[in-house]
């Protein structure tokens, strides 16, 4: 145990330190230090309103949008700054892809809305674009379900497919990071296990953070759990380590329902 | 009784009735206005009413009511004949009629002056043409297609005229210009257009008395009739437009009649100070100018909604012109039409005319209304519905979609260009339809930036650069005003006026289902669904 977290240290991709955020006058992140490591799933747990959200949020710099917030303290990515002024947020976000809690494909045909990443980044030429379609089709594991009806609209979909397609629109554009918000809490329990499936599949090319209410699927998916409790990181540390036998006794509690 | 008004029953049933309350007026109106409109081209029969006194009158039946001094039945009847008697119309007191009967020989003509002629057919007098038919009904018949054929080949001399006499003012205004510039130093130039004007304005000259000669021959093929009194009338044919004798008309020939008469409606010019005729230079008015008022309106209120919901900063004065511009909604249209004139008009319509045409001050070229000038005052009266619309419908898209677009690495503009106007087409359509509905039905500002009873030319015609922006134009809204309370002979213009109404209905209607067409086809490909 106490090599992997060495080894994971030296793979980190992204990297907390001193992490703090202001909504206005609201201390929403209090003074976080986290480390996430390469091809390994990190689940972020805690009640509402403890943060975990917020901090996925500040990867790909998706704060900038709330006018109120202000954020000091550093997120190294593959070693550059995040939260310098000068970091490009564009490239970051291509970087860092995101799914989001309620599945929000364009109002556009699925194959539309697989290419959409790249279209912006101006690539253009069919065959690229074709390619990158059935290849994240397939990391999805949702190619079987829509290749037959490509240019159909996505809004057709079910729940747990449009998740999917959400999912493999973030692949299309070859990211480093996934940042998942809750990705299965809109779901039926069998898309939510394909979700799961697919997340344990990803993490083989990708690194994957995600954010979760349910401590069972952080206990299935994940590799390093952290516990955050009013802005605070309570506890982080493999999963099973966190499950079994956590260090806190906040973490204790929240785990086996005491509170929360 | 207590459960009655527990369960909301009350309630519902006046909602439903509010509803009903407007349908009914909306339709009642509507119904009017057809019932009055579509019935005015039907023809319809001649009665001849002897009278008391011995002497007889011929006409259509327009309308019954009691006499409000005697409290007897009375008839209003269409006599026409107004260069014969004075007036279209007289009343007559049911006691007085001693007969009535239905010539079948009772001819009805439409004259392009002095309104409609009832009476008999004489005779026809063709000089140097030859008619064939023996019957009068069928010479005249024959003599007004002989008539209408004559009048083609003016019509080819009238054509090649009034391009002369383009080319004519063309080179006037060059001269004007050269002539601003400095008499002395452009000496040669101005002669020389001098002479070419000259030499164009003979051609004009020449072809002028060419038609006047064809024209006098024309004029001397008449036929000649006699009202119901006997008085003869001679009427030369040029002056007649159509003829019928309603009442030896079968069922299909009445029908043939009416949609001639519908065709003349949409595609003629207007007569006797537009009581009569056609309307098509009203419809080409509307419609060009809604179509402008849109193609300034939509853009400009797309753009200024755009900066208000997606890029300016929330604070007070984004929520005060927001304010402001709900509120511009309210501002009387005749203070639009006031702010047109003094800004589009005078304002910029007078600079550019100082800029661009100095030589020909002090007459106005866009320094007096014109379609542009209207187009732009509308313009400015619609952009809030428009503003509001697009802003409605760019905050009802879900935050999820923004996100999810910015969050793929896409730029601000990128996502609002690729994702949410799209998204919000259906709601800018909607207001594109308000709005368009509104500018059809404005007439008060139009009145003084441009609309004109009788326009001689339309906005739009075959001479470079075919749009005319600086000409006046003619409108329905303005149309109904003028025929139905600025026109002499109101009585004989009524139907005309629902006709009109019915007509800019129509046009609003068919510019609003085309609009909700095209919405309902955008909006079930851009509709969100979460699950």
């Amino acid at each position: 145990m106490e090599l992997t977290q060495q080894q994971e240290k030296s793979q980190a991709i992204l990297s907390v330190s001193n992490l703090n955020l202001h909504y206005g006058t609201a201390h929403a992140l209090k003074n976080i230090n986290l480390d996430m490591a390469r091809n390994q799933v990190t689940a972020f747990i805690g009640p509402s309103g403890c943060g975990k959200s917020t901090l996925l949020r500040c990867f790909n710099r998706m704060n900038d949008l709330v006018e109120s917030a202000r954020i000091d303290g550093s997120i190294r990515f593959n070693g550059g700054e995040i939260n310098d002024p000068a970091t490009d947020v564009i490239s970051l976000r291509r970087n860092i892809g995101m799914v989001f809690q309620q599945s929000n494909p364009f109002p556009k045909s699925i194959y539309e809305n697989i290419v959409y990443g790249l279209r912006i980044a101006g690539v253009n030429d069919k065959s690229t674009l074709d390619e990158a379609v059935e290849r994240s089709l397939k990391s999805a594991a949702i190619w079987n379900e829509v290749k037959d009806r490509l240019h159909d609209s996505a809004l057709g979909l079910s729940g747990g497919q449009a998740q999917r397609i959400c999912i493999a629109r973030a692949i299309a554009v070859n990211p480093d990071v996934i940042l998942m918000d809750e990705p299965c809490s809109a779901l039926d329990p069998i898309s939510t296990l394909k979700i799961e499936e697919l997340i344990e599949e990803l993490k083989k090319s990708y690194t994957i953070v995600i954010v979760t209410h349910n401590m069972q699927q952080a206990a299935r998916v994940s590799d390093v759990t952290a516990f955050f409790y009013l802005g605070e990181l309570v506890e982080a540390g493999g999963t099973r380590m966190i499950f079994t036998n956590p260090e806190k006794k906040q973490t204790e509690d929240y785990i086996t329902g005491r509170f929360g | 009784m207590k459960l009655f008004w527990k369960t909301g029953e009350p309630y519902v049933l006046a909602t439903g009735a509010a509803l009903a309350i407007i349908l009914v007026m909306s339709l009642a109106l509507v119904g009017v206005v057809m019932t009055n409109g579509l019935g005015y081209f039907w023809p319809r029969s001649l009665v001849k009413y002897t009278l008391t006194d011995g002497t007889a009158a011929l006409g259509q039946v327009t309308q019954e009511e009691n006499n409000p001094l005697t409290g007897k039945k009375r008839l209003q009847l269409k006599v026409a004949n107004r260069d014969l008697l004075g007036q279209d119309f007289r009343w007559i007191d049911e006691k007085d009629i001693v007969s009535r009967s239905l010539p079948a020989t009772a001819l009805l003509l439409e004259r392009r002056e002095h309104g409609n002629f009832f009476g008999f057919l004489a005779g026809v007098t063709a000089e140097g043409a030859p008619l064939t038919a023996t019957a009068p009904p069928g010479q005249l018949q024959q003599a007004l297609r002989i008539v209408a054929e004559r009048m083609k080949a003016t019509a080819t001399i009238k054509q090649q005229m009034s391009s002369l006499n383009n080319r004519a003012e063309r080179y006037r205004l060059q001269l004007l210009k050269l002539e601003y510039k400095g008499a002395e130093q452009n000496r040669g130039a101005i002669a020389e257009l001098t002479a070419t004007r000259e030499k164009v304005l003979a051609e004009f000259a020449q072809l002028n008395e060419k038609a006047t000669a064809t024209l006098a021959d024309i004029n001397r093929i008449t036929a000649q009739f006699t009202d119901v009194s006997g008085a003869a009338k001679e009427i030369a044919l040029v002056e007649i437009v159509a003829f019928q004798q309603p009442n030896s008309m079968s069922f299909f020939a009445k029908c043939a009649a009416y949609l001639e008469r519908v065709r003349e409606l949409l595609m003629d010019d207007p007569r006797e100070s537009n009581t009569e005729g056609g309307l098509f230079p009203a419809i080409f008015g509307t419609v060009m100018m809604v179509l402008l008022m849109s193609l300034f309106s939509l853009p400009f209120g797309v753009v200024a909604a755009i900066y208000l919901r997606e890029y300016a900063r929330d604070g007070l004065v984004t929520r005060m012109v927001r304010i402001a511009v709900n509120n511009l909604a309210g501002v009387p249209s005749i203070v639009y039409g006031v702010f047109g004139l003094g800004f589009f008009v005078y304002g910029i319509g007078g600079t550019l005319d100082s800029l661009l045409f100095p030589e020909r001050l002090p007459t106005p070229t866009f320094g007096t209304g014109g379609i542009l000038w209207s187009s732009l005052t509308l313009a400015l009266l619609t952009v809030p519905v428009i503003i509001v619309a697009t802003e409605e419908s760019l905050a009802s898209i879900p935050k999820g979609i923004r996100e999810g677009s910015l969050a793929l690495g896409a730029t601000k503009f990128q996502t609002l260009v690729k994702i949410l106007l799209p998204m919000a087409t259906p709601g800018i359509m909607t207001g594109l339809i308000l709005s368009m509905a509104r500018a059809a039905g404005e007439v008060a500002p139009l009145m003084i930036v441009g609309v004109v009873k009788l326009a001689p030319t339309l906005p739009f015609d075959t001479n470079f650069p075919f749009f005319h922006m600086d000409r006046k134009f003619m409108h329905l809204g303005f149309h109904i005003y003028d025929i139905g309370f600025q026109s002499p002979n109101v009585e004989a213009a009524k139907p005309m006026v629902y006709v009109t109404t019915m007509l800019l209905l129509a046009i609003v209607i068919i510019a609003s289902s085309t609009a909700i067409y095209l919405r309902n086809r955008m909006r079930s490909r851009y509709t969100t669904s979460t699950f």
